[in-house]
């Protein structure tokens, strides 16, 4: 650790021992933890709200406020909840507030995107006594538990639930009381959770501040006082932690990083569970080629894979993404569950070539590749040298950027035959990858509902459904495993690189670096302990 | 001036419509919100379910028509993001950009006018060509650079004041406001230096010219030649006379300062109503863009009629009744 040479060299004021600051790139839309699934609301809430679950940096799922659990048969769940955890306003956590908290989900109104789908596969819930819960579900959900993390308990006491809450599913629940909605959260006496920190003010648009909550049942928080201030453009960011503004920022633009570094901060990164990819759109009609007298060359695997051998992977990552980045052979980085440790694509452009003429098509083609510029990190410029590269190989390549709310509505209307785009499994599981990604389009399965590329592979289909619907975390590891290589082996979709994730603070920090990309204040820590 | 003013605003409404169509219609083809909004995780039945509550599987002129008919009573729609009341979100940001605003103007006045009438008075001297370059960099430079360097130099380099942010705020008359504590002060001073630089060139070069034109005017001279002193020719007579296009071009600016202090507001990270602007363009809010675009207009619209009055004030001559729109 350069700690006391960083803070000589620098200069620098060491952060307050009691007070911590926080840059982050985007803002927190509600205080209320049922009313947006998004990262950015998440990170925030999971300082002052618990799950009964939580997902340590390597999303490995560890007990939160449930102490254990098991479950009884495919569908059936038991849970023994924590003793002795105390909200904030000083009551006693019990399984009342896990039903309240799961029964108020569908009732939270004008959701920009609700945590039913968490809640909605919940047939029933029970409490056997005050910390002995059961938890029904409609079909066999082996991902429960890592779904839990993201459903945080409320106090039943501080929002107003009748003394007895009877669980019904889609908001039929009984002895709800009145639900106050996402505004009411902007008041501490209504945010009351049980995690390290107390909701002090909520400032739309200026910052978010937090207090130690001294009866936190996991021991003394660090911090006094935390304050989270949203700095959404790259470069203010950075000029406030260098001017000490604030003592820590997510997501440095990758060209400041050498700069943060020479005045003295510390810089720690890891890889995310975000892939970016390309997609091809794989049915016979298809916009934005030209030169093959209107059929879809992406038809071909063999094209797929003169397209994936193509890629200088390694070039993208060192040159582009300036080493903040790693080649990609799968859908999610190894070894994170599901993966099997696949070697990257080797960049073989002699050989795509080849593939490209036994196809049919040696004089290539040409075709359109869409991608956001405001997305993924250096998004548009990874476009850019796929694009040289595809026109070593003869495919030209015009490519089509546009800002992320026009690029994801332009993909999901299909408009692109090739788009680059990035995936980041919230559940750090395979299954989310290729459920959405690759899994065949079907509205009422709900499956590939991102999967605009049309990829379709009824054998991969049938496999994942089945992992989806095995307890059993040994046999789901390997379906899950064999499905991804059937995708894979067809280049149904090809994965480019694993995005790093990456946080600058003041010499005498330190964070443990998270896959899923969240900053969480509660796990700042003091370099000097 | 009744009749006048009767017809101003009856032109302000026109223009207001105007916009509502343009605006709405602009709104609608940048994107899809759903796409934006709804978590990656969600199925295609969740998905729908959003676009039906929002309203967005609506024909446009029917989205269109429930939006007037909302409008009319008052309610601008209720943002996709907060879930809350899109105006109400817009008027919480309202105070933090006014006091920007605010202070940038004096500054740009403040500092504008008197270095303006020194360098119209003395066109050909040190003083007066080094304050004529200056408003050149502050006219040329691009407002984010500006405002980049001021952050460089005051807060990284010297360390003297923050980088960002509005600090601590105080109670004035209803309103959170930041200049009555030093910590907010401090957060106030670089983001107003840099949404008054080019106003300040602005009136700076207005000023020097019209003084420039105005000391040739033959009552100048009278005053002069009356043995009237310097001072009482400038402050007086000068003065006076250069301030009706001042006034105009304040006014204008103003308006755009108090709707497009976007630029100032994300570098320094300053939680006004642009701010809100560009989270909301970047997150297809669509409410809240509208919303906010339409008050724009009730602003500009508004603070122009107000111009025009003080018009009046300042020259007799003027009769509002007289005036063509």
């Amino acid at each position: 650790m350069p700690l006391i040479a960083g803070v000589m060299a620098a200069g620098l004021a060491p952060a307050s021992a009691q007070n911590l600051s926080i840059g982050l790139k985007s803002e927190a839309t509600s205080m209320d933890p049922q009313f947006h699934q998004l990262s950015t609301n998440i990170q925030v809430s999971k300082n002052i709200f618990e799950a009964l679950t939580t997902q340590d940096a390597l999303q490995m799922v560890t007990p939160g406020l449930a102490e254990s659990w098991e479950a009884v048969d495919d569908t059936t769940w038991r849970f023994k909840l924590r003793q002795g955890v105390k909200f904030h306003d000083g009551s006693d956590f019990t399984a009342r507030d896990v039903i309240y908290s799961f029964c108020r989900v569908p009732l939270v109104e004008n959701s920009p995107s609700a945590y039913t789908i968490f809640t909605g596969g919940i047939a029933d819930m029970a409490a056997e006594d005050d910390h002995t819960l059961t938890i029904t579900t409609t079909a066999t959900n082996p991902l429960l538990p890592v779904d839990l993390w993201s459903l945080a308990i409320l106090s039943a006491n501080a929002l107003g639930a009748d003394d007895q809450v009877t669980y019904g599913p889609d908001g039929t629940c009984e002895g709800m009381g009145d639900v106050p909605q996402a505004p009411a959260f902007n008041d501490p006496a209504v945010a009351v959770g049980t995690g390290p920190y107390i909701l002090d003010r909520y400032n739309r648009g200026s910052e978010v501040v937090v207090t130690r909550f001294d009866g936190y049942w996991g021991g003394t928080p660090q911090w006094e006082q935390v304050t989270m201030r949203p700095i959404t453009s790259d470069g203010p960011r950075v000029a406030a932690l260098l001017a000490g503004d604030v003592d820590m920022i997510e997501s440095p633009p990758i060209q400041d990083i050498p700069r943060i570094e020479q005045d003295g901060f510390t810089i720690v990164d890891a890889l995310s569970n975000r892939v970016i990819y390309l997609h091809m759109l794989q049915q016979e009609d298809a916009p934005g080629i030209g030169g093959t007298d209107g059929e879809n060359p992406l038809m071909d695997a063999r094209v797929r894979q003169a397209i994936s051998m193509s890629i200088n992977r390694e070039a993208i990552t060192e040159r582009i993404m300036g080493g903040y980045a790693q080649a990609a052979g799968e859908l999610l980085p190894p070894p994170m569950f599901g993966t099997s440790e696949r070697p990257v694509e080797a960049y073989d452009p002699e050989r795509a070539r080849e593939l490209l003429a036994e196809a049919g098509y040696p004089d290539g083609f040409s075709i359109t590749l869409g991608t956001p510029n405001d997305r993924y990190i250096n998004d548009e410029q990874v476009a850019q040298a796929v694009a040289q590269m595809l026109a070593q190989i003869g495919i030209s390549v015009s490519v089509d950027a546009s800002t992320a709310s026009q690029f994801f509505s332009r993909r999901n209307a299909l408009e692109f035959p090739v788009y680059l785009a990035g995936w980041g499994a919230s559940s750090g599981d395979m299954s989310s990858p290729l459920k959405s990604l690759v899994a065949t389009y079907d509205e009422t399965l709900g499956m590939g509902p991102t999967n605009a590329g049309r990829y379709s592979n009824p054998e991969m289909d049938e496999l994942l459904m089945t992992a989806m619907a095995t307890i059993d975390d040994e046999a789901r590891d390997q379906m899950l495993q064999d499905a991804q290589t059937m995708v894979l082996d067809d280049y149904g979709i090809i994965p480019l690189h694993y995005e790093q994730t990456v946080w600058a603070m003041k010499p005498d920090l330190t964070y443990e670096p998270r896959v899923d990309q969240y900053t969480l204040a509660a796990e700042v820590k003091s370099a000097a302990e | 001036m009744i009749v006048y003013l009767v017809r101003r605003v009856g032109q302000s409404l026109l223009a207001v419509m105007a916009m509502a169509v343009l605006v709405f219609i602009g709104v609608f083809f940048i994107g899809n919100p759903v796409d934006v909004l709804v978590s990656p995780e969600a199925s295609q039945a969740q998905i729908a379910a959003t676009v039906e509550r929002l309203g967005l599987d609506r024909p446009l002129y029917e989205q269109f028509g429930i939006f007037v008919w909302n409008a009319l009573q008052g309610d601008l729609g209720t943002s996709f993001v907060y879930g809350r009341p899109a105006l109400e979100i817009i008027l919480d940001r309202l105070p933090a950009t006014m006091e920007l605003a605010l202070v940038a103007l004096a500054l740009s006045v403040g500092i504008g006018i008197p270095l303006g009438v020194w360098a119209g008075l003395r066109p050909d001297s040190i003083a007066g060509r080094t304050i004529m370059g200056g408003s050149i960099l502050g006219f040329s430079l691009p407002n984010f650079w500006q405002g980049m360097l001021l952050i460089l130099v005051f807060a990284v380099l010297l360390g003297w004041l923050p980088a960002g942010g509005r600090g601590e705020t105080t109670e004035f008359l209803g309103m959170q406001v930041s200049f009555l504590t030093w910590d907010g002060l401090s957060h106030l001073i670089l983001p107003a230096i840099n949404l008054a630089l080019f106003k300040m060139s602005l009136i700076i070069r207005l000023a020097r010219a019209n003084t420039r034109e105005v000391c040739m005017q033959d009552y100048v001279k009278f005053a002069r030649a009356k043995g009237l002193s310097p001072r009482r020719v400038v402050l007086v007579h000068v003065l006076k006379n250069i301030m009706i296009p001042v006034v105009t071009i304040i006014g204008l600016e103003l308006g755009s300062m108090v709707a497009f202090a976007i630029v100032t507001e994300t570098v320094f990270a300053w939680p006004g109503m642009g701010k809100l602007l560009i989270d909301s363009i970047n997150l297809l809010d669509r409410p809240v863009i509208v919303a906010y675009l339409m008050l724009t207009v009730l602003i500009i619209v508004g603070i122009n009629l107000l111009v025009d009055v003080i018009y009046s004030l300042l020259d007799p001559r003027i009769r509002l009744s007289e005036m063509k729109g």
